[in-house]
């Protein structure tokens, strides 16, 4: 049995990005994710690497797009109001592809709203909170062990289509500590010809997205279109529990399907065929396996800890005839078992006549 | 006299620096930008740094700066070339890179980021060009247009009581422990831009000796947004830039000063 | 009998493409020897011109070259010693 270490989530994604070979951070404090931060400024020195306290998140979302450019692993962490400040710099990447890792623990908003734990960033995080035609990959962990893996496969995931990629835990996940087994540290890091380490030996690089003419620019922004077309069709993962013999099927990620789990589990002791179905990455949506369940299922319940955002993607998903509830919490308060479990049991005694 | 009738005998006294393509700048007629490329260009190539120099473009008249070099550049978001730089610098120690920034993006929208560089010291170099207006978006007030200058926002003339008051960077910045060399120079004659070029070749070497960040204000013409035509927009600089932005090195801390020294007997 | 004009030790070539039109070479250059051409470039400029007139009252100054934001002018000295023929 592999060892493991107890370990808070933003450890975990701290951790997560040295393995990975993260090569520089730049971070701004802001609650609940400055264990982050704290951890890297002393870890990243320690590993010769570099590590900057910015004056803000918009020059910590800059700094990526430099240390980007020239071609190192890099990430920053922040929380969703600073989240908000990266908006433009990570559209920046996407349009000049480059790759980077941002870290968003959300948490209760909109405003300055408060540390608890929420999910309210959905929009901006997954249908683009930037401007222009760009996407970003989405990751929402689960657990502190996903806090580590998924870190480091957002690194993977940006150097492989030279994008930014969103680590998207809560700040409830932030805080949680839980058993974590350690992953092997990433050795081989892709070559970046392209990349920004002077013009020795090869023609100058440039590296940017601007184009005055537009129909000059329209071919660029057509590879990146292809770009996310190929991400759609490679990249969704999701995890799928008790879906074969499931009439009622709960769709929640992050913190909120830890609830839901639970909540499923106590169902099935009273005989209530309930499934979870939890996605993993929120771009790419798993529209294709939500909407192959729905041939057979006729009751959803999404539980997030937002104000019906992610829920639009799941009725998108399983279209419009099939009944789909909404069980949540927003502004930083948590949602609990019990709080799902009563949705379930509402759903199950109240059939929608039809 | 056409190129074709050089004959290879005569020397040249002065010619394109080779670090400059032959990419037509996109300036209007007697803009400053344009010296100031060249000028760059000059010291890159006299201090051999095409392997090294990194143009950090930022958002404004010269947006396509990394365009006119033949060495490695790239974009930055407005305002933030100080950060873009000073991530370069920190991930390959070895590059020279220099943010090449207007008042607007400089003094208006990037002021904490060229603040805060200056305050970690990093060992960068920003060539900072002050023409008191916004050109590339059509003449507006900049943060360095002066009380009473026309622009097509201060329509009557800057009014403190409405827009505040000119900021002077070199001044500001100076106080800062960060920066090893801070001056300000012009364009406004010939005398004035082999100024400049001593200066920015300065600033470079400040940044090749890992002094700190250097950084050079150079006042420079903006015909169409001042609407005075090149040769008299050169007196107009004169008669009222200079006041304000009274020419002159801000910081120059010792170990700049040798360099300096050694500079003069090189 | 034969009389050779005195060739100046230096002249300057202006890209007349590349030029805009400005002036501030003309405006800086000590010995005026710099005009406006009569007919417009590419770009719908009047390029500056060496005036034939004047031409050899170039000295290489490069205070053109130096003003010039287009870097339209390169400066050249003549190295053949310029004689003088009296018949």
């Amino acid at each position: 049995m592999s060892s493991k270490t107890l370990m808070a989530g933003n450890i975990a994604i701290a951790e997560g990005a040295i393995l990975a070979g993260c090569q520089a951070y730049f971070g701004y404090p802001i609650t609940p994710q400055n264990e982050i931060l704290e951890h890297m400024s002393k870890r990243m020195p320690e590993e010769g690497r570099v590590f900057v306290q910015t004056e803000s998140e918009l020059a910590a979302i800059n700094m990526v797009y430099g240390a980007a450019a020239a071609g190192c692993r890099v990430m920053t962490s922040t929380s969703s109001p600073g989240f908000s400040l990266e908006q433009e710099g990570i559209s920046y990447m996407s349009g000049a592809e480059l790759p980077g890792v941002i870290v968003n623990v959300m948490r209760g908003g909109p405003g300055l709203g408060n540390i608890g734990g929420a999910q309210g960033d959905y929009f901006q995080s997954i249908k683009g909170g930037g401007h222009g035609d760009y996407r970003v990959i989405n990751l929402a962990p689960a657990s502190v062990q996903e806090m580590m893996d998924l870190t480091m496969l957002a690194f993977e995931l940006a150097d492989k289509y030279r994008n930014p990629v969103v680590v998207l835990p809560d700040g409830f996940l932030g805080q949680a500590m839980e058993p974590v087994v350690m992953r092997e540290p990433v050795t081989e890091l892709p070559g970046k010809p392209w990349a920004i380490t002077g013009a020795l030996g090869r023609p100058k690089n440039i590296i940017n997205s601007f184009e005055m003419e537009p129909a000059n620019f329209r071919p660029r922004v057509e590879l990146l279109l292809q770009k996310f077309e190929k991400i759609r069709r490679n990249e969704v993962r999701y995890e799928g529990i008790n879906l074969d013999d499931a009439s009622l099927v709960i769709v929640a990620y992050g913190s909120a399907s830890r609830s839901a789990l639970t909540a499923m589990r106590v169902a099935r002791q009273e005989g209530l065929p309930v499934g979870l179905l939890r996605p993993i990455t929120l771009f790419p949506f798993p529209y294709e396996a939500l909407s192959n369940l729905a041939q057979r299922v006729d009751n959803f319940l999404v539980a997030e800890l937002s104000s019906g955002q992610f829920i639009e993607d799941v009725r998108l998903a399983v279209g419009l005839d099939k009944r789909v509830e909404l069980v949540n919490q927003y502004g930083g308060v948590p949602l609990s078992a019990e709080e799902i479990l009563d949705a379930i049991e509402k759903m199950v005694k109240q059939p929608v006549g039809r | 006299m056409a190129k074709s009738d050089v004959s290879e005998l005569d020397t040249a006294l002065y010619h394109r620096p080779e670090s400059l393509e032959d990419y037509p700048f996109h300036f209007c007629p007697g803009c400053g930008h344009g010296i100031v490329f060249r000028l760059i260009a000059e010291v890159v190539n006299e201090l051999n740094l095409k392997e090294r120099a990194v143009c950090v473009a930022s958002v404004g008249c010269s947006v396509n700066s990394y365009h006119y070099f033949n060495f490695d550049g790239l974009e930055s978001a407005h305002g933030r070339a100080p950060a873009v730089a000073t991530a370069i610098k920190r991930c390959h120690p070895h590059l020279i890179p220099f943010t090449y920034q207007g008042d607007g993006d400089l003094a208006a929208i990037g002021t904490a980021e060229i603040v805060h560089a200056c305050a970690r010291g990093e060992n960068i170099t920003t060539i900072f060009v002050n023409n008191a207006i916004y050109g590339m978006t059509g003449g507006q007030m900049a943060p360095t247009t002066l009380v009473g200058m026309y622009s097509t926002s201060t329509p009557d003339g800057r009014k403190p009581a409405l827009s505040g008051y000119p900021i002077r960077v070199c001044e500001m910045l100076s106080t800062l422990e960060g920066p090893a060399y801070v001056a300000r120079v012009s364009v406004h004659n010939p005398a004035a831009v082999r100024k400049t070029k001593q200066a920015i070749k300065l600033a470079f070497r400040t940044q090749l000796a890992g002094l700190g960040i250097s950084l050079v204000e150079v006042l420079s013409p903006c015909p169409t947004n001042w609407k005075v035509e090149p040769v008299k927009a050169l007196e107009w600089l004169v008669e009222h830039l200079l006041p304000q932005y009274p020419l002159g090195e801000y910081k120059v801390i010792e170990a700049v000063a040798v360099l300096r020294k050694e500079a003069g007997r090189a | 009998m034969v009389v050779a004009q005195r060739i100046s030790s230096a002249y300057i070539i202006i890209d007349a493409e590349r030029c805009k039109g400005c002036c501030l070479c003309i405006s800086v250059c000590p010995k005026e020897i710099i005009g406006l051409a009569s007919h417009i470039n590419e770009k719908g400029y009047l390029p500056a011109v060496v005036l034939e007139e004047k031409a050899h009252d170039c000295t290489g100054c490069t205070a053109c070259a130096m003003m010039c934001p287009d870097t339209a002018i390169s400066v050249y000295r003549h190295n053949r010693v310029p004689i003088e023929l009296v018949a």
